[in-house]
């Protein structure tokens, strides 16, 4: 403590970046980490299936990002922002995986440009090129569709996570890692919001429960084995999409009852059976919601290829 | 959480005071306030407002209204009469070097 005048300055180091959620240099989220791929993996393969997790979580923390400036109360808006920023920052490092497994995985730019491959990434790919799952693009009417969609996209993120802990490839591994405690609290954070709505008033309760039946209908992609998980599989590189959705749908309904809720009409049946299924968002095939996000998302930094941020 | 009904709803969450410890810190530090609808959401609050930037390693919520304060009307004499007793200070002793926190 040396600044008497304000207790709050004197918790945090002055001098040290950590203040700040990814420090004030935007170097490689990798620096000094041996990004060899192992013996066994393919690159591509490898690369495909970071896009695919990287995908999943920058959309939704772009999603999540709109709340700024319009959550029902401040404390909330702070939350939500938190949970953004996790997802962003396990965002950077998948992708900047990616980048490293496969080099040709990244979009090109004018010589010279010094954009950064995650950015590249990030902002220089078309909707198709994306592969989020449909659960992601979904906008938010109001802060019960938030958190039910949010407390989905949680919990089932956080098995995919702890199956990933497992991963063959080092990197991933220990991203995986990181991310665990992040997802962790995003979900404890939803389901206890979505407790709370449910049981709290008439109004409260509509609104929660009309939430789960439209978002219910899209989780059924997330039990589905899709190409690019199925291709890394064998060589332990994935997790098994329809073991993580079983882990998954047994946290959804342990909520749901504590919520007091019915089973939702239009449940997945969480057995992997994509058959009648048609293309999701790991096929490139995508909601209307997709494009206008990333359009906003992606106008500035396409409007100065050769900028540096 | 508590489930309220709908007879019971409030305009607003009370408020409450939050206390930070930091990891180099000994004691508990007054940060700010936040609102919250009972004990355990004022303690998700403050960690999500007030611990972002790695700053604590234990939180303390108080309800607002359990605090007692002194009044400023009383400041005289609460805190003038201390001001010229300079005998209150140890400054007159020698502080041996491996004695911390003095």
């Amino acid at each position: 403590m040396t600044d008497h005048e304000n207790a709050y300055s004197g918790l945090v180091e002055a001098d040290s970046d950590a203040r700040w959620a990814f420090g004030t240099g935007f170097d490689d989220p990798l620096a000094g980490i041996d990004a060899s791929v192992p013996p066994g993996i393919d690159g591509g393969r490898l690369a495909a299936y970071c896009l695919v997790l990287g995908d999943d979580s920058l959309v939704m923390a772009q999603r999540l990002i709109q709340w700024c400036t319009r959550a029902p109360e401040l404390e909330e808006e702070v939350a939500l922002a938190n949970v953004a920023l996790d997802l962003l920052g396990q965002t950077r490092l998948l992708y900047a995986r990616a980048a490293a497994a496969d080099p040709s995985s990244v979009p090109a730019l004018p010589d010279g440009s010094p954009v950064p491959a995650e950015d590249r990434l990030a902002f220089f790919r078309d909707p198709a090129e994306f592969r989020c799952v449909h659960l992601v693009e979904l906008p938010d009417t109001d802060f019960a569709t938030a958190i039910v969609r949010l407390f989905a996209f949680a919990a089932w993120r956080l098995a995919l996570l702890e199956a990933l802990e497992g991963s063959v490839d080092p990197v991933l591994a220990a991203v995986a890692a990181k991310a665990v405690k992040e997802v962790h609290y995003h979900r404890d954070y939803a389901a206890r919001w979505l407790v709370t709505l449910a049981g709290g008033t008439d109004e409260s309760r509509r609104r929660t429960l009309d939430a789960i039946a439209s978002t219910w209908p899209y989780l059924d992609e997330l039990g589905r084995a899709d190409d690019v998980s199925s291709a890394l599989l064998p060589s332990g590189g994935s997790a098994d999409p329809r073991a993580v959705w079983s882990s998954t749908r047994a946290v959804l309904d342990q909520v749901l009852a504590a919520a007091g809720v019915p089973e939702p009409k239009g449940a997945p049946a969480g057995n992997g059976d994509s058959a009648g299924a048609g293309p999701g968002g790991r096929d490139g095939r995508h909601t209307e919601w997709l494009e206008p996000l990333l359009a906003e998302m992606q106008e500035l930094a396409r409007a100065h290829p050769a900028g540096r941020w | 959480m508590s489930l309220e009904t709908a007879g019971d709803v409030k305009a607003e969450w009370p408020p409450y005071e939050v206390f930070v410890r930091s990891k180099r810190g000994l004691n508990h530090v007054h940060v700010g306030s936040i609102h919250a609808a009972d004990d355990e959401m004022a303690l998700r609050h403050a960690r999500d407002v007030y611990t972002r930037r790695n700053e604590g390693v234990s939180i303390w919520v108080v309800p607002s209204a359990s605090i007692t304060a002194s009044s400023p009307d009383e400041k005289d004499s609460f805190f003038e009469p201390s001001g010229d007793k300079i005998y209150r200070h140890p400054t007159f002793y020698d502080v041996a070097e491996d004695v911390p926190h003095m």
